[in-house]
């Protein structure tokens, strides 16, 4: 450790296999600042820029947009948003090309500019220190920033490490030719920079922070040991030009002398790496509160007359930067993305940039000659001379057009990194790289093949396993149904009174719901009826009310509201299925809170101005999306803890689940009704839940109905399985994501969406009255 | 407006496979002054059939082959190829002796392979040992330095020579190799192995025969040599050969001739002469080096060099034959693929980092 060091300081450098030395080509574009450029008339915008995931579109077309507003947002940890780079209008959204080397096409947003400029309502934050790691990651996740040195890897996931970090090294060496954007944006925004690195400090508090530049940037290296000569663990390290240094696993080994092992990333070392200019659109994140919508482009290439640095926009059309920096058409044309080294070739000039576009690299024919030379290969062993990974690309190459996958392996092909070093030196001009990426994609897709086929057959295996299952525990309920049935209808015993006034209850809550909606005078009136034959706690009517009157609050701030509609959509069809389990059990809290909910609409009816006061601390918090859940949940809390003091013969959890349960019970009783008999309700949801992808939920519906056989409450678990089935239905499509859902949070969802339908209920109500 | 697709990486450093032939063939050239100028025109004229049927023949290959022509047939490797076996043939040898083994070379050892890139035997080298199989007498039938010679060898001579078997003048290959003293001089790899199969010493030849071995090593064969070893210097610093091959083929040379030669002084000759006479340098750096028909990783290379240099002094000093270049070649090409199998390099991250045992 000391020794690395100390090595450092002394400027001594391990070397890295191979590696070679292309003409550098940086003076086209080295001595000029970055400029700024017109707006284009349209952006392009993928919605996936990044290594993973796309996030999830929350615009539409026509929709108008703020400069820095999220296009998208992410639920998967590798998706990362992306947001509007100017204000306007979302023109389209559909499949185009975008900057790949595979040249698919990909989803694209099309954003019409309004010329304006006007930016969303940003949050500046002075100071960084007083917000958390996970604040500080989250800002970073939500800015949209990957990667912005080429391979566009999301940055907080880097940042997201367990281990002990021992070195933090960023970035600045960039070896491909022609590109400057490092360079310039180091020599222009150093101390941008420099603060971007701080702030890596205080998350990842690492032992040492390198910088690394290579020595052909005189300036920058300057630049930025100006900057950070106050910080003392920061050490700028001028490493020799070579490409391909710039290479994470190559740097790494040129500073520490340490080997990334195969399949590991560097962090298994205690080591993080960022780009200088990911550094920079992390300060500007973290402290401006600037999402990542704008980048430095070099813009160069003989075939461009004012090659130059530009800052361009996130989604600006290729076309416009060449226009802007002068570009002579040429009669071969050869656009290329990213350096000469490991960039890759346009389909057409009407793709944007992204995230990881660091160079447009427009050459002549004769800078960058498209010729075939390719011949067979002579062994010359030159590629292998110069691999950084210490491959034999010539074996490689071979085994590749022999399609050989089994020796591909052997020899390493998924650690080459595609430098293209090999094809560089190799005189027989063999494009070796690009037999490597044909390799690579078909044995990864022969390894999907295989995979899927094993999944298939372990699907196929389990199914038939579960429908045997299903089977016999079919026969198994069919038996006990007759049984208990005829135990019920001829026995008088307490189970069958039970299980008669249960029934009792339910058609009265469906009556009540029917009268409420029909008639108000009559609704009113046996609503009293009920509550008059029910003893009830006037204080649990109370509490109920206050709960109705803030969820009838928060649905006054309306778009917030719809907000939490929308994302809580999955989570409360999860949640009504679910809780029919406890539902069963907990038939007696049922009953009680149908009452109370009963009263308190009254009470509502007749106090709306007691209940406003109360709410208003809740109202303002309300006006945030966040807080809303949480106040739905306090309001349920109350209203259970209140029912548990009244209802002292079942325990105070079980209510709580019990409450939501017979909340969304009014919304099923008419199945209910109709489904007198438990046996065809059972199977019903058997068939409904078969039907359903998710087993857990499937698993979850199957133990309701054999819970409720145990305590044979029979009447009261076709209730159940009725509202399971409907929850099925409504949720079918969103089943896959309610089970990341937190548990309580669907509840409070739950409870959220039964009161608030009881709101308008009572709305129209009022309305009417 | 349709733009051009290629692939990664788009910068290529201009060199070319024919441009590398053509420098190893550049280099051969102070070798083959130093024959020139010690043996006469014979090889010349050899190198200039060898050409002449190698382009030929490669021609008709490659159009039945279709391949495009002008990518392979100017790519410089048949010449080279023809240059290499012109060199190794002896000066006065027969003409169709070169017409033979040219053909076969590229018919059957590179093309019948798959042509460049595929051929697992060196095609000058494997020409050779045909030739030296089929007609013994004409491939060993090396004449002396000129300064030997009873008459002077010009190039009309030479012509005559290998077109017709006899001089201008009316002498016959024999005849010229002829001593004053009477007895038939051959190479001094010959000359050694002759005499020792007689039961002589190594000091007995010398002084029967000092002529042969010269003032140094091998008289001719010296100079011969230097010119390659300078050839081969050139290719070295231009980098379009590894010196992993001849630094492990001449190191290995030394140290098994060390041994053999300590072992017993007698009947064993000096590394400097092992080094210096017969085709040594010549496959040190053209013939051992062809990419192609080595191995492939610099460890591989070492131990491809070790054993061929191990093998020559075995056959020059137990084997039967005078020289043992073409056969170390030949054996070492067949097991170049096995050598590559285990000298597969480490990869970057892989394996004998303790750090991935460390994950596990
Ligand atoms: S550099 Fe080209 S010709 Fe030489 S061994 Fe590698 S692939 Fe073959
Ligand atoms: S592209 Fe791959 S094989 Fe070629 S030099 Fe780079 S890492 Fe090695």
């Amino acid at each position: 450790m000391s020794s690395i060091i100390s090595r450092i300081k002394k400027g001594q450098w391990w070397k890295f296999h191979g590696g070679i030395h292309p003409p550098q080509q940086k003076h086209f574009t080295y001595n000029k600042p970055i400029r700024n450029i017109a707006m284009p008339e349209e952006l392009i915008l993928p919605l996936k820029q990044h290594i993973g995931q796309k996030g999830e579109l929350i615009v539409s077309v026509g929709d108008k947009v703020l400069k820095g507003q999220p296009l998208t947002q992410s639920h998967h940890p590798m998706a990362v948003p992306i947001h509007a780079p100017t204000s306007g209008t979302v023109k389209a959204i559909h499949d185009a090309p975008v900057a790949h080397p595979s040249g698919f096409n990909e989803p694209c947003l099309f954003l019409e500019p309004d010329g304006n400029d006007t930016w969303k309502k940003r949050v500046l934050c002075e100071n960084y220190q007083q917000l958390s790691h996970q604040a500080i990651i989250d800002k970073i996740a939500n800015a949209g920033i990957a990667g912005m040195g080429g391979a566009g890897f999301p940055s907080h996931i880097k940042l997201n490490t367990k281990p002990e970090i021992e070195f933090l090294i960023i970035n600045g060496a960039e070896c491909e030719p022609y590109i400057t954007a490092d360079d310039l944006l180091m020599r222009e925004h150093c101390n941008t920079i420099v603060e971007g690195i701080k702030i890596l400090d205080y998350i990842l508090k690492p032992q040492h922070i390198l910088i690394a530049i290579e020595d052909n940037k005189p300036e920058a290296i300057k630049a930025i040991q100006q900057a950070s000569a106050n910080e003392n663990n920061i050490q700028v390290c001028v490493i020799p030009t070579k490409y391909p240094t710039g290479g994470e696993k190559q740097l790494i080994k040129t500073l520490t002398g340490q080997e990334v092992p195969h399949g590991a990333l560097p962090n298994s070392l205690g080591i993080v790496m960022q780009n200088v200019a990911t550094c920079f659109a992390i300060a500007e994140a973290v402290i401006d509160d600037i999402p990542l919508i704008r980048r430095v482009v070099t813009v160069t290439g003989k075939a461009v007359e004012k090659p130059q640095n530009v800052w361009a926009l996130l989604g600006t059309p290729v076309k416009h930067l060449l226009t802007q920096c002068q570009y002579q058409p040429q009669p071969k044309e050869h656009l290329i993305m990213g350096g000469p080294m490991m960039g890759f070739s346009l389909p057409n000039s009407y793709v944007g940039i992204i995230k990881t576009t660091n160079c447009i690299l427009a050459p002549t024919a004769k800078e960058i000659p498209n010729e075939d030379n390719e011949v067979e290969c002579i062994r010359c062993g030159q590629c292998a001379d110069v691999c950084p990974s210490q491959l034999l690309p010539q074996e490689l190459q071979w085994h590749a057009k022999a399609k050989n996958y089994d020796q591909l392996t052997k020899y390493n092909l998924f650690d080459c990194i595609e430098c293209g070093a090999c094809a560089y030196v190799c005189p027989s001009q063999i494009p070796l790289v690009y037999y490597y990426r044909i390799a690579k994609a078909e044995i990864r897709y022969q390894q999907q093949q295989e995979l899927k086929a094993e999944k298939a057959k372990a699907r196929f295996e389990a199914r038939k396993k579960r429908l045997a299952l299903e089977k016999i525990k079919r026969e198994e309920k069919h038996r006990k149904a007759a049984e208990a049935r005829r135990a019920a209808m001829n026995s008088n015993s307490a189970e069958a009174q039970s299980a008669k006034s249960a029934v009792a209850a339910a058609l009265a809550r469906a009556k009540a719901k029917k009268a409420q909606t029909a008639e108000q005078q009559e609704s009113s009136k046996s609503q009293e009826n009920i509550v008059e034959k029910n003893t009830s706690d006037k204080k649990s009517a109370v509490a109920a009310a206050i709960a109705r009157a803030k969820a009838k609050k928060s649905k006054t701030a309306p778009k917030v509201e719809e907000v939490v509609e929308k994302t809580n959509k999955p989570a409360k069809a999860a949640a009504t299925q679910q809780e029919a389990v406890p539902a069963v059990d907990s038939k007696k809290a049922q009953v009680a809170a149908a009452i109370a909910r009963a009263k308190a609409k009254k009470e509502t009816q007749n106090k709306t101005t007691k209940t406003t006061k109360t709410t208003k601390a809740d109202q303002t918090k309300s006006s945030n999306t966040t807080t809303a859940k949480p106040d739905a949940t306090k309001a349920t809390k109350t209203v259970t803890k209140k029912t548990a003091e009244k209802q002292k013969a079942t325990s105070k959890k079980t209510q709580s689940k019990a409450k939501p349960a017979a909340s969304t019970t009014k919304k099923v009783t008419a199945k209910a009704k109709a489904a007198p008999k438990r046996t065809t309700a059972n199977q019903k949801v058997t068939k409904d839940t078969k039907t359903n992808d998710n087993e857990k939920t499937n698993n979850i519906a199957v133990t309701s109905a054999e819970n409720a056989e145990i305590k044979a409450q029979k009447i009261k678990a076709a209730v159940a399985k009725a509202k399971a089935k409907k929850a099925a239905e409504t949720n079918d499509a969103n089943n896959q994501n309610t089970q990341e859902s937190d548990k309580k949070q669907r509840i409070a969802a739950a409870i959220a969406k039964a009161k608030a339908k009881k709101q308008q209920l009572n709305q129209q109500q009022q309305e009417s009255t | 407006m349709a733009f051009f697709i290629a692939s990664s990486p788009h910068e290529h450093n201009r060199s070319k496979t024919s441009a590398l032939m053509r420098l190893v063939i550049m280099a051969t050239i102070p070798g083959i002054f130093a024959q020139w100028y010690f043996f006469g025109w014979g090889n010349l004229i050899h190198i200039g059939i060898a050409i002449t049927c190698a382009l030929i023949t490669e021609f008709i290959v490659l159009s039945l082959r279709n391949k495009p022509l002008n990518k392979y047939l100017l790519d410089g490797s048949a010449i080279l190829t023809a240059i290499l076996l012109g060199i190794s043939i002896p000066a006065l040898a027969p003409w169709w002796i070169t017409v033979i083994g040219s053909i076969f070379a590229i018919l059957v050892v590179k093309q019948l392979y798959g042509g460049l890139g595929h051929n697992a035997f060196n095609p000058a080298m494997a020409a050779y040992v045909l030739l030296l199989v089929s007609f013994p007498v004409q491939m060993t039938n090396w004449q002396p330095p000129l300064s030997l010679l009873p008459i002077d060898l010009d190039f009309n001579n030479a012509l005559s020579t290998i077109f017709t078997g006899f001089t201008l003048e009316g002498y016959s290959v024999e005849q010229l190799r002829t001593h004053i003293d009477g007895f038939t001089m051959a190479t001094p790899l010959d000359t050694l192995k002759t005499n020792l199969t007689l039961g002589l010493t190594l000091d007995e030849i010398h002084r029967a025969m000092p002529m042969v071995f010269g003032e140094n090593f091998a008289l001719g064969w010296e100079w011969v040599n230097a010119g390659f070893l300078l050839g081969g210097v050139f290719l070295l610093i231009k980098r379009a050969i590894h010196w992993s091959i001849p630094v492990s083929f001449l190191g290995s040379m030394l140290i098994f001739s060390f041994i053999a030669y300590s072992f017993n002084p007698d009947l064993n000759p000096p590394t400097m002469f092992h080094w210096l006479a017969g085709g040594t340098m010549l496959g040190a750096f053209f013939i051992l080096t062809d990419p192609v028909t080595c191995a492939t990783s610099v460890k591989g290379r070492l131990i491809f060099g070790a054993l061929a240099g191990f093998l020559v002094i075995l056959i020059r000093n137990i084997g039967g034959y005078p020289d043992a270049i073409a056969f170390s070649v030949l054996l070492c090409n067949m097991a170049a693929p096995l050598i590559d199998q285990y000298t597969i390099p480490r990869a970057y991250g892989q394996g004998t980092s303790k750090n991935t045992e460390e994950l596990k």
